[in-house]
């Protein structure tokens, strides 16, 4: 806490007082101003279209419909389906609890060999995947649409799967790395002398401590694999698209009558979760995004 | 509850020899005290011993069998860390049956032993609490409880001592020593830097420096008898005065100093005699001083104070350990004597010339 | 064998992950390479040719506006980021009431996709409903806010959905960095009768360069990397008004089946990043040891 607030002494009461409410108000503007796009995204998805073509944009809708919520989720057209949004927010929580899930496991093993058992090379192997995690994916985009098609795994879920898992290790092993290179050698001598092995140790003493960190992991990944439009948009089929490439064709879409309220209805959906996993667990997410700042 | 031998055993890390040519026997039921300054591989011998760190040379054996290979469990060892290093999530009871359980000890038998190690170390009311609820000594007696529990055939220390305060560590010292009189049959192998620490608890001492062994002896004979300069300055505080000395035809004689009934080995050279501060005194009217001159510092302890006298500015000063009841201060002129069987001589190598 | 299992087992736990990075990342890197060096067009050849793809990809117009876009959007996307992030964290760092729930209100933009970004800004900037329909609707007829169809304007509508997006983040940054400045420094500095600007230019920021460092190293990744926003925002118009280097190349591997001019767009990508990000993550990992 840098706290410059207590020691001003050349300053009156009235002039601080003034001073300080300053400050609010401009906060409080700059907080309007990062407000305003969902306030309007919000008050938009409600209005009829008649009332989004006469009225304001920042004007609080006259009546309240949710028609464009219900069109957005289950009616929507993008490209030549109209199912709406259901299916591909489907298929993206389909992909990305397993990738999470998989890439985290394997971020959490690789930190604890990586910062508890070191090795010839392992620096070496940590400095590799580091390095990974700053790639722009632009330059594996070509040879993975042909390395999932060798595989069987074009347009599939399972293929955007591994994408997802195998880009997600670098962060992964960054994040449970730099946790437990905190944890005291001496626990894990304490524990090989109590007679625990490599997984044991792992399991009975490593994971459990590991609940801030997993969380983190867990946020990060989430974030990206849902928020993720690149892999998505370059490696699904029509039937596979995440919500994102979904939401991007409804918004796009030229046929028909351009409804902005149901856009917007369908973006406030695809946002859901991930605002949600922000509500509930900013700290980690903040957490995950600072440990995240040392990668890019 | 073993009797350990270590032959030529030695470690390296890469090019660095960390370790060479330990030979050493600990008896079954032993308590020793490997001892020396930061960096001697007191601590990697232990390692070694607990078998945390790959023999690099040599053989270790446990009871005549080599144990080189073996895992901590195998070996049978348990050990005290100087962090503690208890698992932060476990309780104090889970913590000591931790090792127990993975050694497939029944329930019962794991119940009865925790408890058992709670009341010899008073831990029984702390059972149910997490390692950050307790204070730095009740964690110190956990990691003790937690070695204790799984009956070790050695009982190893990691400079335990050194993250308590100074009240505590003596306290904490005393319980140490009287867990070696109630299992007398294990073998107990202790790291510290603190010579008081090596001084109090052990049976034998074993003093390192850079990698090889100094002396091994008890204590008192280590501080009587040094094997050379190193034991000789290490044990004992403040440490013993080196002072250079020459062959005369009187005896052995430092300048400025009465001669020393001492006699040199023909031709030595860059000989050093040594004195400790406790056997200086101040010399009794109409006897011979053994050195004379002017109090250049006096520090006083309470019970004792210790003079300086300049020795010039290459040399380090003399320190003697004189009553603390001595009106003493800072330029009085005083008479030193010793007795000579308490004076000790070291040749240029500084290995000790007449024992005795 | 069960002991080599045991002893093993850190070499085989990395094993994977080790083979999966030197496929996924440096193998098909250096396929990516290859390719950029040969006359790949809809299909990968894979004799080595030279430099012509590089060449072609100079002389393409579209790339050259790529390229100026990136550096326009890069230079102010990082530029306000930064300063308005800094701005926002001293400002909260004045103990200030309901700082929480301003903090969480700045940052949850970083929460979202860049395709609900692009999509809400969109509307908001749209010419015939959004803001200028606004403006005009209280009374001043002659406003015109038409930057998202204008081609020489539109790339600043990206800027500014950017800056909305990211800025919290920097702030959140600054405001860690802020707070983990010594308060020992900062009271002695305050008996001393430093008045509190100065002690903010002169002690404060200063000791938060290397956090100006990683903020600026996030942003420009994000920067070149951004590819969804500009898709989500005027999907690279007006015509490729707002083309980044990233929507270049996706759209020469997926839409125009150029695959050389793909490849080698994405090693010149790749190269910006890498004389970013290289000397930063070379200093990194060496103070770590």
């Amino acid at each position: 806490m840098s706290d410059l607030s207590g020691y001003t002494p050349e300053r009156t009461d009235w002039g601080r007082f003034a001073l300080r409410w300053g400050l609010f108000v401009i906060l409080g503007l700059f907080a309007l101003w990062y407000l305003a796009p969902l306030f309007v995204m919000l008050t938009t998805s409600v209005k009829t279209l008649e009332e989004i073509r006469t009225g304001s944009l920042i004007a609080l809708p006259r009546e309240i419909t949710f028609e464009p919520w219900a069109k957005a989720w289950s009616q929507a057209c993008s490209g030549i389906t109209c199912e709406g949004l259901r299916p591909y927010f489907f298929n993206s929580i389909l992909l990305a609890v397993p990738s999470v899930a998989i890439s985290t496991v394997i971020g959490a093993l690789n930190g604890y060999v990586i910062a508890q058992w070191r090795f010839r090379g392992a620096d070496t192997i940590f400095a590799l995947l580091l390095f990974g995690c700053f790639i722009p994916f632009q330059v594996v985009l070509l040879p993975m649409a042909k390395m999932l098609g060798l595989l069987g795994l074009a347009g599939t879920i399972p293929g955007l799967m591994l994408v997802h898992v195998v880009y997600g290790i670098g962060f992964t092993t960054l994040f449970f790395r730099n946790f437990y290179v905190t944890i005291p050698a001496d626990l894990l001598k304490a524990a090989k002398v109590d007679g625990a092995g490599f997984l044991r140790i792992f399991v009975s003493i490593f994971l459990p401590l590991s609940v801030p960190i997993v969380v983190v992991s867990i946020i990060w990944q989430f974030t990206q694999i849902w928020n993720d439009f690149l892999f998505g948009v370059s490696f699904s089929s029509a039937g596979s698209q995440p919500v994102t490439v979904a939401l991007n064709n409804i918004v796009n879409s030229t046929t028909g009558v351009k409804e902005y309220n149901v856009d917007m209805a369908a973006a406030i959906i695809a946002a859901l979760p991930t605002l949600l996993v922000y509500v509930v667990a900013g700290k980690y997410f903040i957490r995950g995004l600072t440990a995240g700042s040392v990668k890019g | 509850m073993a009797r350990l031998t270590l032959e030529k055993l030695g470690k390296r890390y890469g090019r660095v020899q960390a370790l060479s040519d330990i030979d050493l026997a600990i008896e079954t039921g032993e308590f020793v005290v490997f001892v020396g300054p930061s960096g001697c591989g007191k601590s990697t011998l232990l390692r070694c011993i607990a078998g945390l760190e790959e023999i690099s040379e040599g053989e270790l054996a446990f009871d005549g069998e080599r144990v080189n290979e073996l895992t901590p469990a195998e070996r049978g060892v348990a050990m005290v860390f100087q962090s503690y290093a208890l698992y932060p999530h476990m309780t104090v009871y889970e913590n000591m049956a931790f090792g127990l359980r993975l050694a497939k000890a029944g329930k019962g038998a794991v119940e009865e032993r925790v408890r058992e190690a709670a009341r010899m170390l008073q831990l029984e009311p702390l059972l149910d609490r997490l390692p950050r609820q307790l204070s730095g000594g009740q964690r110190q007696r956990v990691a003790i409880g937690r070695a204790i529990v799984r009956d070790p055939r050695v009982f190893l220390f990691d400079e335990p001592l050194s993250n308590l305060d100074a009240a505590l560590r003596v306290q904490t010292r005393i319980e140490i020593a009287g867990l070696h009189e109630r299992m007398a049959e294990t073998t107990m192998i202790y790291v510290t830097h603190d010579q008081v620490e090596a001084m109090t608890l052990a049976d034998r001492i074993v003093v390192l420096r850079d990698g090889r062994v100094e002396q091994v002896g008890a204590p008192m004979e280590l501080y009587h008898h040094p094997a050379n300069t190193f034991v000789a300055r290490f044990i004992g505080s403040p440490s013993m005065n080196l002072l250079a000395a020459e062959p005369t035809d009187a005896g052995v004689q430092v300048k400025g100093f009465a001669p020393t009934p001492l006699t040199a080995p023909p031709g030595a050279r860059g000989l050093s005699l040594g004195v400790r501060p406790e056997n200086l005194r101040l010399a009794e009217d109409g006897e011979t001083p053994f050195y004379e001159g002017d109090a250049s510092l006096v520090e006083k302890l309470g019970e004792s104070q210790l003079v300086y006298f300049d020795m010039g500015a290459e040399a380090e000063p003399l320190v003697a350990r004189l009553p603390g009841a001595l009106p003493a201060k800072k330029g009085d002129r005083m008479r030193l004597a010793t007795d000579p069987e308490a004076l000790r001589l070291f040749d240029d190598a500084g290995q000790a010339v007449r024992a005795g | 064998m069960f002991d080599w299992l045991e002893r093993q087992a850190p070499k085989l736990v990395l094993a994977p992950s080790f083979a999966a990075m030197l496929l996924f990342v440096y193998g098909f890197i250096g396929w990516t390479a290859w390719v950029s060096l040969t006359k790949s067009r809809l299909l990968p050849k894979y004799e080595i040719d030279g430099f012509g793809q590089y060449e072609r990809l100079f002389n393409a117009p579209r790339w050259d506006v790529a390229i100026e876009n990136l550096a326009i959007f890069g230079i102010l996307f990082i530029g306000v980021s930064m300063a308005l992030g800094l701005l926002l964290a001293i400002l909260l760092d004045q103990r200030i009431r309901a700082e929480g729930a301003l903090r969480t209100i700045y940052l949850y933009p970083m929460a979202l996709s860049m395709i609900v970004t692009g999509t809400a800004w969109k509307w908001i900037l749209n010419p015939g409903l959004g803001i200028e329909a606004m403006v005009k609707g209280w009374g001043f007829d002659t406003f015109t806010f038409g930057w998202l169809v204008d081609p020489d304007m539109a790339i600043y509508t990206v800027v500014i959905a950017g800056v909305w997006q990211a800025s919290g983040f920097v702030m959140a940054l600054f405001l860690a960095g802020l707070r983990s400045v010594d308060s020992e420094i900062i009271k002695a500095a305050q008996v001393d009768g430093i008045p509190t600007t100065r002690i903010y230019t002169a002690i404060i920021i200063p000791s938060m360069a290397p956090i100006f460092l990683s903020a600026f190293i996030v942003l420009a990744h994000l920067a070149i990397k951004s590819f969804d926003l500009v898709i989500a925002l005027t999907g690279g118009g007006p015509g490729y008004a707002t083309d980044l280097p990233a929507t270049y190349m996706y759209a020469m591997a997926f839409s125009r089946g150029d695959l050389g001019q793909a490849a080698s767009s994405a090693m010149i990508m790749m190269m910006i990043v890498f004389a970013v990000v290289v000397p930063y993550l070379y200093s990194e990992l060496r103070t770590r040891k």
